[in-house]
């Protein structure tokens, strides 16, 4: 965790006494509801269709256990006594008061938290890879660069109003676990030649209703450099973004417009001026951040468990919790653990306070107090030894987090939708629920192996849908709602978008579609090793549409 | 009436902004849009009164050539952006010195990223309270990043090591 010096807590402290004043001038009529608006968006604040909704940063999804305690209370005193993790790494109450909402903040301040820029056309909170610090195919940690990133956005003057939302996202593994070529921003840490870290940038990724894959702007970014080439990308996109659409407005559009070339050569002209000059990194400045994480002291020379061997060979449930959802550690003895928060029956992302101060608790007791929150809206613990995770195990069952579903099909990444959304088109959260009671048969579900499912209320995409191998979008058909199915979607390091296998289908049907999508996949694989969504690339999308539509099945 | 804000205090404001099409007095104060600098520089010359020039958002500032004493950047809603980075270039590509004047939707809630670009003069939207308005220039304290004002946090922070040390 990076822990504030002075200044960190100052600003925070100063946001909250700003957004206290704009709040008492908006409620006592002397701010209007068209200046307050884009004031209180850039501080996380929607109103929403039941009540406002606060969404809370959590910097590139690292939290301790004392903040999420933080996180229990408030959702206790202020809310209806949960909170719901998003695809981006942070956490929101659907039912705060408005005129509580600055002791809200004044809360999370006293935790070293705050809702900057959770909303709003600026640059939002930064996210990374779960695993990142702890990923045995890292090949440069995430976290230091993201808290400078942090820094140099917050606040930033020249930022605060762009064409659109802009987000960035960091990855340094080899795998992409941060969805980097789906974000306005995605900088691929590596390693040139030299030995220097540096970052492979792309731009003009995203998702919402012209989902496009990032493109590569520069193969090779000093990480000297790194902010202030920032600067260099959106000033030419705060300049000439499109501002007369809002659904024309992301940088994704003004990459497409001009042609990524012509864009890289409008931000190289741009960046010729700012490189080398004022905001260029130093080492000192890199350590001083860095000295600011605090460390895991990690034992050394941990016995092999012979009684860890004996549960998987005796406890099935144990065995299939350890397959899906335990992962490698870059340090011999432990590793990291998923807490799912995908149990049929809950909204994908919520936890109760009680859950959260369980969790805090466990945190404390297996994984040095801290935990990550993931883009697939669970839970990790990066630092569990490998000879707890047999009473980790028992604990997280006691508390509904131990689903060994992490990659399956009923980890199903969703956003709040109809329900509690005023942008959605139609409900997510009972259709997620409704495929997950259809596959609720472990065996089958294990069976079937790694399948994303992301389901979105509508077109701006909060569900991730298109980069699921099965994507579920809400639509609209004269005030009905119907959803639009596509297949081949993936995230990762080949991140492609998935194809619409045909016209739409009504929500009570979504289960049985998706069935027979599994059904024709599971007729087609070679092996169990070939994937559902390598069985859609081998084969197109043709059989399973086939089957979706054949009235013979219905 | 517009209230005008120059370097942190209430000022009174000599200047009238023009729009294209108006003609050109020979006497006063004006700021002239882009166009009508670039366009009539002798008559601009040859004036008795001060000449001052305003960009609109889309307007580049590489295009106004001869500096004068006064730009101004208009800002058609508050919640368009592209004015601040007009700013930046004036002070730190362009050199510009002189009074650097947000116009149009100017806001009370705005006026510290304002002057962190480099604005040091705000004429306020009529219903803007200037004595209210002073207030935000000391909403923050600090910044991290580099602005027109100042370098980033790090830079002033070593700096300052350094000259302890």
């Amino acid at each position: 965790m990076y822990l504030y010096d002075s200044i960190d807590q100052r600003l925070v402290n100063e946001r909250v006494a700003q957004f206290r004043d704009q709040t008492q001038r908006f409620l006592s009529g002397k701010l209007g509801e068209d200046e307050y608006r884009p004031l209180r968006l850039r501080n996380g604040l929607y109103i929403q269709r039941h009540a406002p909704m606060l969404r809370v940063a959590i910097p590139y999804g690292l939290v301790t256990s004392e903040q999420l305690r933080k996180l229990a209370h408030i959702a206790r005193v202020y809310d209806r006594g949960y909170g719901h993790f998003s695809t981006r790494q942070n956490i929101q109450f659907n039912w705060p008061a408005l005129q509580n909402v600055p002791d809200i903040l004044e809360q999370l301040a006293q935790v070293q938290m705050h809702a900057i820029q959770t909303s709003g056309n600026c640059v939002r909170n930064v996210t990374t890879d779960e695993f990142a610090g702890v990923a045995p195919d890292e090949i440069v940690n995430p976290f230091v660069w993201c808290e400078l990133i942090r820094q140099w956005s917050t606040l930033h003057p020249e930022f605060g109003f762009l064409p659109r939302k802009f987000k960035i996202a960091v990855s340094g593994a080899i795998e992409d676990r941060a969805a980097t070529r789906v974000h306005d921003i995605g900088l691929q840490a590596i390693r040139n030649d030299a030995g220097d870290i540096g970052f492979s940038v792309l731009a003009g990724g995203g998702l919402g209703r012209t989902p496009i894959i990032g493109h590569v702007i520069r193969q090779f970014l000093h990480w000297k450099d790194l902010l202030t080439y920032l600067d260099a990308v959106l000033r030419v996109y705060n300049r000439y973004g499109r501002r007369d659409n809002k659904y024309k407005a992301r940088i994704k559009i003004l990459v497409k417009e001009l042609t990524p070339e012509r864009f890289t050569r409008e931000v190289e002209k741009e960046w010729e001026h700012l490189k080398g000059h004022e905001g260029t990194l130093v080492e000192k400045e890199v350590q001083r951040v860095a000295s600011r994480f605090t460390a895991p002291a990690y034992e050394t020379r941990l016995d092999d468990d012979a009684d860890y061997e004996a549960y998987l060979a005796l406890e099935p449930g144990f065995q299939r919790w350890v397959q899906r959802n335990v992962h490698p550690h870059r340090v011999a003895g432990y590793v990291a653990v998923s807490l799912s928060l995908k149990k049929t029956g809950v909204p994908p992302g919520d936890v109760t306070s009680d859950q959260m101060d369980a969790i805090a608790a466990l945190a404390d007791d297996y994984s040095f107090g801290e935990l990550r929150v993931t883009h697939e809206q669970n839970l990790v613990f990066a630092d569990v030894r490998k000879t707890d995770l047999h009473a980790l195990w028992i604990a997280l069952k006691a508390q509904g987090l131990a689903t060994p579903n992490i990659g399956l099909l009923t980890n199903i990444i969703a956003c709040p939708g109809g329900d509690f959304c005023s942008l959605a088109n139609a409900v997510s959260i009972p259709v997620a629920e409704a495929i997950q009671r259809r596959f609720d048969d472990l065996d089958y579900l294990h069976d079937i192996g790694e399948l994303d499912l992301n389901i979105s209320g509508c077109m701006n995409s909060c569900g991730h849908h298109h980069i699921g191998h099965i994507g579920i979008l809400g639509v609209d058909k004269n005030g009905e709602e119907w959803y639009q199915i596509s297949i081949g979607g993936r995230q990762g390091i080949n991140a492609a978008l998935g194809k619409v296998i045909g016209k739409s289908v009504a929500r009570d049907e979504v289960p049985d579609v998706v069935e027979r999508l599994i059904e024709t996949y599971i007729d087609h694989r070679d092996s169990e090793a070939e994937r559902f969504v390598d069985v859609v690339n081998r084969l197109g999308i043709g059989p399973f549409k086939e089957r979706v539509y054949d009235r013979a099945y219905t | 009436m517009t209230a005008l804000i120059r370097n942190r205090s209430v000022a009174e404001d000599t200047w009238r902004v023009l729009q294209a099409g108006d003609t050109i007095s020979a006497d006063g104060d004006v700021i002239v849009p882009l166009v009508m600098w670039r366009e009539q520089q002798p008559i601009v010359a040859d004036r008795g009164g001060s000449t001052g020039v305003w960009l609109g958002p889309a307007d580049d500032p590489a295009d106004i050539g001869q500096l004068p004493v006064l730009i101004a950047v208009h800002f058609p809603a508050f919640t368009d952006g592209r004015g601040y980075s007009t700013a930046r270039l004036l002070r730190q590509r362009y050199g510009f010195t002189g009074e650097l004047r947000a116009i149009g939707d100017v806001l009370r809630d705005q006026l510290h990223e304002l002057a962190r670009c480099g604005f040091d003069s705000f004429a306020l939207r009529e219903d803007q309270d200037p004595a209210e308005a002073l207030r935000a220039f000391d909403d923050f304290s600090e910044s991290y990043q580099a602005g027109a004002d100042q370098g980033a946090l790090f830079e002033r922070r070593f700096s300052r090591e350094r000259d302890a040390a």
